[in-house]
């Protein structure tokens, strides 16, 4: 089904992911930068309809997703001191630290309501919980879907080579990303932003990402002298409720948006231009998918960015023949991308490719092979616009 | 600034978008719900991408790589990552043709 090759784009000798260093210089230099990517046929007519924009799927799922914060948090409160307590926190935990990553995602894009004001206001509840500076993380979002794991451009590629086994580990229980988000958070709320912010945020928006960076920081304090006063007025274990409740999530509720988010792009490919080499997309359960607002079909959400979660599913089944076949489960995928990661943990340059089906358009190697120089007008048109 | 003959009214579908390429430019071409037409750059102000690839949303158009929108009747920037405004341009309808003032 499978086969190992290194796509010529990626052999680099070594591999530098800061975002100001040689391989931006070289990401640039060979044009893989801002660069045109393949993407599958789809009718216009057709993709019209599917970008198509509605409230109800996003508001009845917001519902639901706040709902269940209430619900799960009142079990841990009301069996508060029994054992039972366990399974109400366990899940508030994914509720609140695992399904915000879809829910900062999908409203990052302005797709999943049609109506903009309430992506914005489920962003920011979203960036919230997942301890990203909203400011910060929609442009490197933006940076993401430009430059998808090109190396020295992209500053969401989650397999760094030389890949730590251990730090994938822990991240599964968020102790290390969550320090170091509420380090970027503190940083910033200083007014300080890295050289790497200030070359994917505009200068006109640093502004903002301190605003924001305050305003998170200063809830998180509140959080904390409540459950300090707790404490010193003798409230023992009932002192922790506080952070249980807001910020705590992010530790013990992460694991399902990490297993997730690192199959999205793990043991695949990087400085390739064509999504099927990058990306995958795979099959899973409706309770993690519902989590994950459907983005286990990654490379249609790469492909067509303004296709919202709730109609991926349509839009798969309509390129799938000209996709990699899907992984069929979380764990199939896991196999698999774990199988890759370990060659590459030996040799970076190492990358699965998956053989496509009869149907598919083969891949385009020459997009990164030889990369035409990217100018303004007409040119880029005539190699196919968008 | 001479009105150049740009496309049949037919050519843009209701709320959609279509590329029109003049001399060294690209532009694109938006008809309303309402069948009023308008006319702005074609390429994002953010990365260069071109917006006939677009959504277009009662009077916004969305672009297809990082969901930027515009106002089209006024090429304001609407929504990061976009942050400069688009360059608009004039049209008219004569004889079932949009004309575009450029």
């Amino acid at each position: 089904m499978s086969k190992s090759t290194a796509p010529i784009g990626s052999e680099l000798a070594v591999r530098d992911y800061s975002l100001t260093g040689d391989s931006t210089r070289q990401a640039i230099e060979n044009g893989l930068s801002a660069a045109e990517w393949y993407h599958s046929e789809v009718p216009r007519k057709k993709l019209k309809s599917l970008m198509k924009r509605r409230d109800a799927p996003a508001i009845r799922d917001t519902v639901i997703w706040i709902a269940l914060h209430f619900v799960f948090a009142a079990g841990g409160l009301y069996f508060w001191g029994s054992w039972l307590c366990v399974p109400f926190w366990f899940a508030y935990g994914v509720v609140y630290g695992s399904a915000c990553d879809s829910r900062w995602h999908e409203c990052g894009h302005g797709t999943a309501f049609r109506t903009r004001w309430m992506n914005d206001v489920v962003y920011h509840i979203a960036s919230f919980q997942i301890m990203r500076n909203p400011v910060n993380w929609r442009w490197s979002h933006a940076r993401h879907h430009t430059d998808t794991l090109i190396v020295g451009r992209d500053p969401e590629i989650a397999w760094m080579h030389p890949i730590s086994l251990v730090l994938k580990a822990l991240a599964f229980v968020g102790i290390v990303e969550t320090w170091t988000s509420l380090k970027v958070l503190m940083r910033n709320a200083m007014g300080n932003l890295s050289q790497e912010e200030r070359d994917y945020i505009p200068e006109s928006q640093w502004p903002k990402a301190v605003f924001w960076a305050w305003v998170h920081i200063a809830v998180y304090a509140a959080v904390l002298v409540v459950s300090l006063v707790l404490f010193v007025s003798g409230a023992g274990w009932k002192s922790l409720i506080p952070i249980l409740l807001i910020g705590g999530p992010r530790v013990y509720g992460c694991w399902h948006f990490v297993m997730t988010g690192l199959l999205q792009h793990g043991g695949l490919a990087e400085n390739v231009l064509d999504h099927r080499l990058n990306s995958r997309t795979l099959y899973m359960n409706p309770i993690s998918r519902w989590i994950y607002w459907n983005m286990n079909y990654h490379i249609e959400h790469h492909m067509f960015p303004m296709v919202p979660y709730y109609a991926l599913p349509e839009l798969h089944e309509l390129i799938k023949d000209d996709l990699p076949p899907p992984n069929t489960s979380i764990w199939d995928g896991y196999k698999e991308m774990m199988g890759s990661v370990m060659k590459q943990r030996v040799d970076p340059n190492h990358a699965m490719r998956k053989t496509l089906p009869r149907t598919a358009r083969p891949y385009l190697e020459h997009l990164h092979r030889a990369v035409p120089e990217r100018n303004t007008g007409l040119e880029i048109s005539d190699r196919g616009g968008t | 600034m001479p009105w150049v003959d740009a496309c049949a009214v037919d050519d843009v579908d209701e709320e959609d978008v279509v590329r029109w390429d003049h001399g060294e430019r690209t532009y694109a071409i938006y008809r309303s719900l309402n069948n009023e037409f308008y006319c702005t750059d074609g390429l994002c102000t953010h990365e260069q991408v071109h917006l006939s690839g677009g959504l277009v949303m009662d009077y916004e158009i969305e672009c297809p790589k990082h969901n930027g929108l515009f106002d089209y009747r006024s090429g304001k920037a609407l929504r990061a990552p976009v942050c400069e405004d688009l360059r608009t341009y004039e049209t008219k309808v004569e004889n079932g043709r949009v004309m575009v003032l450029v």
